[in-house]
């Protein structure tokens, strides 16, 4: 019996040193989680592969362009729908070869990876805004300053005279409206709440932009469909929604008032224009109420992310160089795959800053595209 | 071991046979086969002990493993925002501002009203099948029915709650005349007391079937009715095991996240009656978990994670507790 006793208490003191250990290996967990996933990069140095992480607006459309590439070189694309911050985040740690996201880094991001990043736009997309009003046959003509109001509360019935104004031709009811917007941090809550910062000072001081925001009122569903779902469901709802998704399920949106002054509808060509316009060399632009005459004014990039210096954590020339030419590919012959799963072509001027992006990427100091 | 040995083998009643047919030899060959069984047999109960203890441990480290990783992970976000943390009300991604009170009061009012609405039906089915009706095709339906709506994946409560339940609620909301908007607390309150039914329910039908039948007969044959006999009899004597149903029940309640994620609403603003939406604190992590961009605001999720084990911990000790009082009296 003194023996077994004996032998309880040395597993307890195991199992107290066990768990010690636990406690060390968990503080280290966050620093080490770099060199952890180095580690699983260059673990993954089949040079036939590419491994790239991110945005799940970009998902359908690239698990059709890397197909149709595969069909080419061979080159495997693996790419994982995680989210635009998930695969900002994998980037920094270096688990994925390249990442993708609906938003442009910000500065935390930016601080928190060691190396310059670069950004290729690859595709343009729109959020529109979807309601459900039985009554209302012809499509409802939003300004800038009235959505606005009307996500901040502002306006709370569907015949306000500010509204109507708008759209004298509809009966407008007396419903209240009820607002929905995404519970899940998304790029396109990104992108619709960039527009609203920049055509409302309230909405800028009050709410701000990012993925996630405080919203000062309504209904969070999660993902695309979560929104559409209250929308469908409530009488009176407005709610905001990719562009793609509103097209393929049939939903009525919004015809939207840009900064020339025109209304326009959402679609691939009004946001192809939307892009028309001088962008900046890092192409880190939001697409949202640009001067462009005819696009729609909630737009916006999403962009493909890779390293600007590609020799890290033991990366081989042939696989930096099968890389960069996968994504010079995707900016030019895979653009012609967009169109037909409602995504905005690139404009031309984009195409232009994004051949001169890839062209800075380099090999221990060297161009890798000629 | 050598007594255990000496009265093993002498009491056996064909040992004078064998002892005369073989001599000494067999006996001595007998005993040392005797003494490696029992070795074995004693390596057996110590394995077997040791190895009790070790998963035992194991689940002790784990749990304490658990939280752990939550303090470390929520700690950028305790140094950053400290104990208001509890009691803010604004929870404002933008601006790095996070409280989690909005989300705790929505996780304890759907958790608690579920709770309410659940008990009459669970103790009514407990009763109804420990005492009233303990054999038939009905009850066995019945219980098989209400074990059936635990082992539904929540996400299909979720999905029914917002195609069936919702509008139904919307419609009751038109009637007393709140904002009618379907999802909110009360829905997800709904769908959260049909989901706990059957923890309470089969916990409390077995101790039902447990109560003595000495203790029941006693009493009809004083004279009392059936409900005199469930009132005075059979609920004084399982009420711990009563509680400890609901408190499984609750326990279900907090952590639940699928869901009431696709009902609740999902807005960070403090619920004004219970037919607003809310939040509750597992799905804020549900929903901003995988787009948290910045250091501070996965931290802050992290650490409403912590809260809410700490809730889940806090009731369980009050519950063992009350439970404790009911046993002792």
């Amino acid at each position: 019996m003194k023996r077994i006793s004996f032998n309880i208490k040395g597993l307890f003191t195991a199992g107290i040193l066990f768990a010690f250990l636990g406690l060390v290996s968990c503080g280290d967990g966050g620093n080490a989680s770099g060199g952890k996933s180095d580690s699983t990069a260059s673990g993954n140095n089949d040079d036939n592969t590419v491994v790239g992480a991110g945005s799940s607006f970009d998902a359908p459309l690239f698990s059709k362009t890397f197909a149709e590439y595969n069909k080419i070189t061979g080159l495997r694309v693996n790419y994982q729908s995680v989210g635009s911050g998930a695969g900002i985040s994998q980037l920094t740690n270096k688990t994925v070869d390249f990442g993708a996201s609906d938003a442009p880094m910000n500065d935390k991001q930016d601080s928190a990876v060691l190396a310059p990043v670069l950004h290729i736009p690859v595709t343009a997309g729109a959020v529109v805004l979807s309601y459900n009003l039985p009554e209302v046959k012809d499509t409802l003509q939003l300004s800038p300053v009235v959505l606005a109001d009307i996500f901040l509360g502002n306006i709370t019935k569907w015949n306000d005279p500010r509204i109507v104004t708008l759209n004298k031709a509809a009966k407008l009811p007396a419903t209240s409206i009820v607002i929905a917007h995404r519970s899940d941090g998304s790029g396109t809550s990104n992108i619709f709440t960039t527009y609203l910062s920049k055509v409302s000072d309230a909405w800028s001081t009050k709410v701000g932009k990012g993925s996630s925001v405080n919203w000062p009122v309504g209904l969070g569903g999660k993902g695309n469909e979560g929104v559409a779902g209250l929308i469908k469901q409530t009488p009176g709802a407005i709610g905001y929604i990719e562009l793609a998704y509103a097209i393929q399920n049939n939903m009525a949106y919004a015809k939207m008032q840009n900064k020339a002054g025109n209304f326009i509808t959402p679609s691939i060509a009004s946001v192809t224009a939307a892009a028309n316009i001088t962008i900046p060399a890092d192409s880190k632009v939001s697409l949202t109420n640009t001067d462009a005459a005819d696009g729609y004014p909630i737009s916006g990039f999403s962009w493909i992310l890779i390293y600007k210096e590609q020799k890290y954590s033991d990366r081989s020339l042939d696989k930096a160089t099968k890389l960069l030419k996968l994504l010079s590919w995707v900016i030019h012959d895979g653009q012609q795959f967009s169109a037909a799963l409602n995504y905005a072509p690139l404009s031309p001027a984009a195409v232009i800053i994004g051949d001169a992006i890839l062209k800075s990427a380099t090999y221990d100091g060297k161009p890798i595209l000629q | 071991m050598d007594t255990s040995f000496e009265n093993g083998s002498l009491t056996r009643s064909d040992l004078p046979l064998r002892v005369i047919n073989s001599g000494k030899s067999l006996l001595a060959v007998n005993a040392r086969q005797r003494i490696r069984r029992s070795f074995n047999q004693i390596r057996t109960e110590n394995i077997f002990k040791r190895s009790l203890v070790i998963i035992g441990l194991i689940m002790v480290i784990l749990v304490l493993g658990i939280l752990l990783t939550l303090v470390i992970q929520s700690l950028p976000s305790i140094k950053s925002l400290g104990l208001k943390y509890l009691w803010g009300k604004v929870w404002d991604p933008v601006q790095d501002i996070y409280g989690a009170w909005p989300f705790l009061l929505g996780t304890l009012l759907t958790s608690f009203l579920a709770l309410i609405i659940s008990i009459a039906f669970s103790i009514s089915v407990a009763i109804f099948l420990g005492e009233y009706y303990p054999k038939g095709w009905f009850p066995n339906l019945l219980k098989n029915t209400v074990e059936l709506i635990a082992a539904v994946p929540s996400v299909i409560y979720g999905f029914w709650g917002l195609a069936v339940l919702v509008p139904i609620v919307r419609n009751f909301e038109t009637h007393i005349g709140v904002e009618p908007v379907g999802v909110g607390i009360f829905s997800s309150s709904l769908i959260l007391a049909v989901m706990i039914i059957p923890y309470a329910a089969s916990l409390g039908r077995s101790m039902i079937q447990m109560v003595p039948s000495q203790l029941k007969e006693g009493a009809y044959s004083l004279g009392a009715t059936r409900w005199e006999v469930i009132r005075s009899v059979v609920l004084p004597y399982t009420k711990s095991g009563l509680f400890a149903g609901v408190l499984l029940s609750l326990g279900r309640a907090l952590g639940e996240t699928m869901a009431v994620t696709m009902v609740i609403g999902n807005t960070s603003l403090i619920p004004r009656n219970i037919f607003a939406p809310g939040n509750t604190m597992a799905s804020v992590i549900a929903n901003e978990f995988t787009e948290a961009d910045k250091p501070v605001y996965l931290s802050a999720l992290i650490e409403l994670g912590l809260v809410l084990f700490l809730v889940t911990v806090v009731i369980n000790l009050i519950g063992k507790k009350i439970i404790d009082r009911f046993t002792n009296e």
